[in-house]
């Protein structure tokens, strides 16, 4: 039931957000970090959320988090008639930062909040890749 | 000023108006609407558009809702306010508004709404997806790609996450919609009015879980407007006055994903500013019109707001204190649920509350009704606007 990632709305390519896309392409999963104030901020930005500094270090994540909220989607929703029912959740990452996705692998009526997930890629057509979860068993 | 307490009694709203049909659907543009409702509200306070020297509203076809909608009237204002936070918008105009006139500002202001939505459907036009797609914004980057189905999927993540901390269950949420049919059923301008059960909504489809069908506002049309005045030009008026006794915003995130507590919105803080500035708590409230755009939107406000203490929201609703007859009359017009909602209600709101402490609404009247509250939400969750309202005996 998981999608091509023909249906899906593309992602556009922001300039705060280049370098991630850019890991993608690599599948390397990257958080954006301050050097000057030591923290990992998501979404992507041009400066820091927490000191507005501009000095930011792109390190790679574990990709690994819990499922901190989730919704499931039923077929013919917002995603096109093409994609069955699907769970889009909020992630806690283990670094600290929350981001959303969709948890796919499972049935997605069994994605709860609480779940260990790990990021799985998804093609994105383009070159770059989505940052999906999957139960981390 | 500094002591918390300064917009207390200063202005006071004067004259309300609005348009809605149980169809969903009502003629004219959107400009037109606006137009229609600020001469009914004006006629309402006994005042004309000659009176008016500032205007405040957050929608327009091109990029200065303000400046165009006072063009389009042929007035000049010398105070206006285009803040567009979704549908929170109206409660933070009046709070403007309020401050305004109590500073010599302006000294009579109208608040103004019109969309068409339904309308719009029908013809092809319009709709979230189409806004919401514009442009490399962070959502289309950072939300869009997953297929949350908004507005809807943003609130069932909220309530997903209140029934993982709290215990929350779908029947607590489905009463809320329950007891605010049973206010729709006494108001003929209803969309929605045969009475619902619990069943009901939990039959109804699911369009983003766990929120039900019957757990989501309205998509109709409708329009409406309030006057405001200051407090000494109020008493002279036609109808008795509403006073802004308190008023106070908190935004705190513009998309759903940077919410930064899924369970505690910025009325935790606009809620208490508020009442601080009002002199009262909640508990003093004889009516409340909280907005309803999905029911977990008024189980959060009832507990930020302090109606029942964080986590006992579902507990607080289900025992039916929100409907008729309830300790806590809450969304007397039907809400967005039942009675209108087009894209943004929080303009219905202040104007059930005014007509509410007017003693105006006949059979779903709450008897004796001195203080009000009008509560607005915007965006996801994003921007929380409270607005407590008084008689001339809550002075």
């Amino acid at each position: 039931m998981t999608d091509d990632g023909t249906t899906r709305v593309q992602p556009p390519e922001s300039a705060a957000g280049a370098p991630f896309w850019a890991g993608t392409r690599e599948r390397r999963f990257t958080l954006p970090w301050c050097r000057a104030c030591g923290r990992p901020h998501w979404f992507p930005r041009e400066v820091c959320p927490h000191c507005l500094s501009d000095d930011l270090d792109w390190r790679e994540a574990s990709g690994r988090g819990a499922v901190h909220a989730v919704s499931v989607m039923p077929a013919g929703g917002a995603g096109g008639a093409a994609r069955g029912p699907y769970a889009v959740a909020l992630v806690d990452l283990e670094e600290g930062v929350r981001l959303m996705t969709e948890v796919i692998g499972c049935d997605p009526e069994t994605v709860a909040v609480g779940l260990p997930v790990r990021l799985v890629w998804q093609p994105l057509g383009d070159g770059r890749h989505l940052h999906l979860f999957e139960p981390d068993r | 000023m500094a002591d918390g307490r300064g917009l207390r009694g200063r202005a006071a709203i004067v004259g309300v108006a609005d348009e809605v049909s149980p169809t969903g659907m009502i003629d004219g543009s959107v400009r037109a609407l606006e137009a229609r409702m600020i001469k009914a509200a004006l006629a309402d306070a006994g005042l004309s558009l000659a009176d008016v020297n500032g205007v405040a509203c957050n929608n327009s076809p091109g990029w200065a809702p303000s400046l165009e909608l006072a063009e389009y009237l042929g007035i000049q204002p010398r105070w206006t306010d285009s803040t567009q936070t979704g549908g929170s918008s109206f409660e933070i105009h009046v709070e403007h508004a309020a401050a305004a006139i109590a500073l010599g500002l302006c000294e009579v202001a109208v608040v103004v709404y019109a969309a068409t939505p339904r309308s719009d459907h029908q013809r092809g036009t319009g709709g979230w997806r189409t806004r919401q797609t514009a442009g490399a914004t962070p959502a289309a980057e950072w939300e869009l790609p997953f297929g949350l189905r908004m507005p809807m999927g943003a609130y069932a993540l909220a309530a997903s996450r209140h029934m993982a901390r709290y215990g929350t269950t779908s029947e607590q949420l489905a009463q809320i919609a329950v007891s605010t049919r049973e206010w729709a059923a006494m108001n003929p301008a209803a969309r929605l009015r045969d009475p619902i059960t619990v069943e009901d909504v939990l039959a109804s489809p699911m369009p983003a879980s766990p929120l039900h069908k019957l757990d989501c506002c309205l998509v109709t049309d409708g329009a409406g407007a309030v006057v405001l005045t200051g407090a000494d030009r109020a008493r002279d008026l036609t109808r008795p006055p509403a006073y802004v006794l308190g008023a106070a915003t908190c935004h705190t995130h513009s998309m759903i994903s940077e919410m930064p507590d899924l369970c505690v919105t910025g009325a935790a803080v606009s809620g208490p500013a508020a009442f601080a500035m009002a002199g009262i708590g909640p508990g003093e409230v004889d009516v409340a019109q909280l907005y309803d755009s999905f029911t977990i939107t008024v189980l959060l406000a009832l507990e930020d707001l302090g109606f029942c203490a964080k986590g006992e929201g579902g507990a607080f609703a289900a025992e039916g204190v929100l409907g008729p007859g309830g300790a806590l009359p809450t969304n007397t017009s039907g809400g967005g649920l039942a009675y209108t909602h087009p894209g943004q209600f929080g303009i219905f709101l202040l104007v059930e509350a005014v007509r509410q402490l007017r003693g105006d609404c006949g059979p779903r009247q709450v008897e004796g009704a001195e203080v009000a509250v009008a509560h607005g939400s915007g965006g996801v969750l994003s921007a929380m606007a409270t607005v407590v309202l008084g008689t001339e005996a809550a002075l």
